[in-house]
């Protein structure tokens, strides 16, 4: 619970306080934000049990429920790191200016920081449809503003187009969740899994939810509002925004899918799921290649790498058609792998899209074409790129390869190995788009590069770090992880506490 | 046909003119209007909801009709910021379309759907 009070009662009193101490008040969030992240997963990590926490407590179906399993854990933990990350870095872009009470862009970055934080908080821990609904929204309204932070004409109509697809997303979500109240009288996730039977008002709704959701999370062909609204976005947001809100929504489809109807998972819905994954990744890693923006290509990415993480739907619904103990072990390395992409993807774009921040500061431009030589007077930052582009590409030792080779194996192993296929050529595009940035920048120059503005060895720290959190993540064991097995299939004696 | 399946098929009706209208209008305006038709629909669901599921001798079932609540908050907000937005979009552009883009990402525009 403290989880999302802590950002909510941030937002509050930058509000209240303003100015100078909104900055203040974010970090000591974020710090205490990371703390309390790291409690809870400590926790479900010892006692191997979802803690269900009922607000002001009233148990379901009347009251609502939060409720914290492996892989809310997890995510939590990744988003306080990222947002602490982010903090860091935006502390030289977005401060006060000398001599002014309160300036405009770090009053709204600092609180919406919080905001957004609060919001994802509210989606991993959610354990009720409205609440996510609620949830989601505050994401959006959270992440739309700080697209047109600059206000200039071209981000503020990205902004309105992300905002309308958001829109459209979330009101479609909503009928869902009419549909299921309708029909079942209960929206809190645990006592819909018990009770939801085969029948055409669950397909409705989960179509619906599962439609909107997919234009949140800027699936392909729904995808066309991210990269306009990523690149024109300020480093630390686009960080943010590729990052982390983007998972949000994505988590979402996953609580529907295997939380709420798992036994009810249909194989062909889940191929067509990872058909669009698979069209998402060849699309999107080709558009990077062409794009002649670093922003631009790192956004385009993003669309690429979201792809991976719809491969979960058939690689770890397999067993309803398999039926045999080899195959529920790999459903739960599929699981592993793709949470693990989740992961190591938020991290790794964090990194590589706040590296983008820095040499574009420092160049004055973000033209792929005009970065030669930038590795001698950026060296960390580079490296932090390259770094970041290890983990999307998928080579070992990066959290990508684990990840990647984890749904690899899965998708083999069950026999779905044309999935397999589409893994390795899209690993194969990343690292076309990736040394497309790198070769030039590595490149050796006869004149000296100059920098427009000199860049803070501490901010190149950080997103440095960062990186190499994205690297260490490639130590996690290529087995199913058993923490993020905690509260997978619900049990009912957690419902009863 | 009683009360409530009327009103279900008026809501199913709302919210595919607003589905419709939000896909085909290019201008923005017009799409933030066929938002709110598809949000009308869906809170009309909601109400037709709490009418069917009402215990007997009560009006209405008080759950959807909080969230019925909730959910309008929700989109008049919603609303507001995307015509902020707009009208910030005319003053700084001059125009009120979706179709200013940067040049490098002139192909991903689709009139903006």
């Amino acid at each position: 619970m403290l989880a999302i009070a802590v950002p909510a009662a941030g937002v509050v009193l930058a509000m209240a306080l303003g100015g100078r101490q909104a900055e203040r008040i974010a970090l000591a969030a974020a710090s205490a934000g990371l703390c309390i992240a790291l409690a809870i997963a400590a926790n479900i990590w010892q006692s191997r049990t979802p803690i269900a926490y009922h607000l002001g407590g009233w148990a379901p179906p009347l009251g609502i429920a939060l409720r914290a399993d492996g892989l809310s854990a997890i995510m939590a933990v990744t988003t306080a790191v990222v947002i602490c990350a982010i903090g860091l870095f935006a502390r030289q872009g977005f401060s006060v200016p000398e001599g002014a009470q309160e300036a405009r862009a770090p009053m709204v970055f600092w609180t919406l920081l919080m905001g957004v934080w609060a919001g994802l908080n509210a989606v991993w821990f959610g354990a009720d449809l409205f609440t996510l609904y609620v949830a989601l929204e505050l994401l959006t309204f959270g992440a739309v503003p700080l697209v047109s932070l600059d206000g200039r004409a071209e981000t503020l109509a990205a902004a309105l187009r992300y905002l309308l697809f958001a829109l459209l997303g979330s009101a479609m979500y909503l009928l869902g969740v009419a549909l299921f109240y309708g029909a079942y009288g209960t929206l809190d996730i645990a006592l819909l899994s018990g009770l939801v039977r085969a029948e055409p008002v669950v397909w409705v709704a989960v179509a619906l939810m599962t439609a909107g959701l997919i234009a949140k999370t800027a699936l392909f062909p729904l995808h066309l509002w991210l990269p306009p609204a990523h690149a024109g976005a300020p480093a630390a947001a686009s960080a943010l925004l590729s990052a982390l809100v983007v998972k949000g929504s994505f988590v979402l489809i996953v609580r529907i899918w295997f939380d709420t109807i798992p036994s009810l998972l249909n194989q062909a819905a889940a191929q067509m799921l990872a058909a669009l994954g698979a069209a998402a990744i060849v699309f999107g890693s080709v558009l990077a290649l062409r794009q002649e923006r670093l922003k631009l290509l790192i956004a385009y990415s993003t669309i690429a790498q979201i792809g991976y993480l719809f491969f979960l739907f058939p690689l770890a619904s397999a067993p309803l058609r398999v039926a045999s103990g080899t195959t529920e072990l790999w459903t739960g390395v599929a699981w592993t792998g793709g949470v693990l992409q989740l992961v190591s993807h938020a991290v790794a774009k964090a990194a590589m899209f706040m590296a983008a921040g820095l040499i574009a500061e420092a160049l004055g431009h973000d033209r792929i074409a005009g970065l030669g030589g930038i590795a001698r007077v950026l060296p960390m930052t580079v490296f932090a790129f390259g770094l970041g582009g290890m983990s999307l590409m998928g080579l070992p030792p990066s959290g990508g390869f684990v990840a990647k080779a984890m749904l690899l194996m899965a998708a083999v192993a069950e026999g779905q190995w044309w999935w397999s296929v589409v893994i390795l050529a899209g690993g194969l595009l990343a690292a076309g788009y990736v040394f497309r940035v790198l070769t030039p920048a590595l490149a050796a120059t006869d004149a000296p590069l100059t920098l427009r503005t000199p860049v803070s060895s501490g901010r190149q720290g950080v997103v440095l770090a960062l990186a190499i959190c994205a690297l260490l993540l490639g130590l996690v064991p290529l087995r199913p992880s058993l923490l993020l097995e905690v509260g997978r299939h619900i049990p009912t004696t957690v419902i009863a506490r | 046909m009683n009360a409530a399946t009327l009103y279900g098929l008026c809501s199913a009706a709302l919210v595919g003119l607003g589905l419709f209208g939000a896909i085909v209008h290019p201008q923005p305006l017009r799409k933030i209007l066929a938002f709110n038709l598809l949000g009308g629909g869906v809170f009309l669901q909601f109400g037709v909801i709490a009418r069917r599921g009402a215990a007997a001798g009560m009006g209405g079932d008080p759950v959807p009709q909080a969230m019925v609540i909730t959910g309008i908050v929700v989109a008049f907000s919603a609303t507001a910021l995307a015509v902020t937005l707009l009208l910030r979009l005319y003053q700084v552009s001059g125009s009120a379309t979706l179709s200013i883009e940067t040049q490098s990402s002139s192909e991903s525009d689709g009139g903006g759907r």
